[in-house]
């Protein structure tokens, strides 16, 4: 919706360390502040799945699997039922950005390159700001507001 | 995630139970690369009738085991994958690789023939 303000309603944020066990962790953290948009179960493994993906994505690449670092994630649920997940790391960031947007783009050939294909493909929008050196950060956003309409209808 | 590999004939069978991601893979990998390697197997079947979730790590997994398998003239099946693991399946195109069934039997008859 141009020019509207989304409003916060409800938000979170924690953080947690760069182990692989803790992918399991975020994406049931999210999926279960997400319920409180009402939206079915069927989008909540949808919102596990991009999350599970951007988590992987600090752990493997931000920090080539180093286990003390720390990955932060914000969930903002809207007045207007949209969701707002950002994913951050503090690692290695990306040097290109455009050939790693693009679909089916791996540095590894042992993985899918699907990571940001799933984020791009399950959320409304996706954002990444990344600085070599600095760390990544991701925006992903969804509107759950259009089904509602439609159940009303 | 529990994992579970027999041998049928020349077919390994590997039954997973749990969430596929980046936390078990490796581990998944280097058993059943061992049973690979250890074996005269030819094809591989993936039951996911108990996989609550997979993401890119577990695709990952599936298309290593898949490029192995296949490149030495074997088949690979998933078998069982409940709607929300299939969907992802699907969306990452593994579906036109490998064949998907409902039950383990139905690979093994087909198999059989």
């Amino acid at each position: 919706m141009a020019g509207s303000i989304m409003t916060v309603k409800n938000y979170c944020k924690f953080e947690f360390q760069s182990t692989n066990e803790n992918v399991s962790f975020a994406r049931a953290c999210v999926g279960a502040f997400a319920t409180q948009l009402g939206c079915t179960l069927e989008e909540i493994d949808e919102i596990k799945l991009v999350v599970s993906e951007a988590v992987s994505n600090c752990i493997i690449h931000a920090y080539e699997n180093r286990e003390t670092e720390i990955i932060t994630v914000m969930v903002s649920l809207m007045h207007d039922k949209t969701l707002e997940i950002i994913i951050e790391d503090y690692g290695k960031g990306i040097e290109d950005l455009e050939k790693v947007l693009e679909p089916a783009y791996s540095s590894d050939p042992s993985h899918m390159g699907m990571g940001f294909t799933f984020m791009k493909s399950f959320m409304d929008e996706m954002q990444v700001i990344s600085k070599p050196g600095d760390g990544t950060s991701v925006r992903l956003t969804r509107s759950f507001l259009a089904r509602d309409k439609e159940a009303y209808a | 995630m529990d994992i579970d590999i027999k041998l049928l004939r020349n077919t390994l069978v590997v039954r997973l139970k749990g969430e596929l991601d980046l936390a078990v893979v490796d581990r998944l990998r280097s058993d059943i690369d061992r049973r690979l390697d250890e074996n005269e197997v030819k094809n591989l079947i993936f039951n996911m009738e108990k996989v609550s979730f997979v993401d890119s790590s577990g695709l990952g997994l599936i298309l290593g085991r898949y490029k192995r398998v296949s490149s030495q003239g074997g088949r690979m099946s998933i078998v069982g994958a409940k709607p929300q693991v299939e969907k992802v399946l699907r969306f990452s195109g593994i579906n036109k690789l490998v064949s998907m069934y409902d039950y383990e039997q139905d690979v093994i008859n087909l198999q059989g023939r």
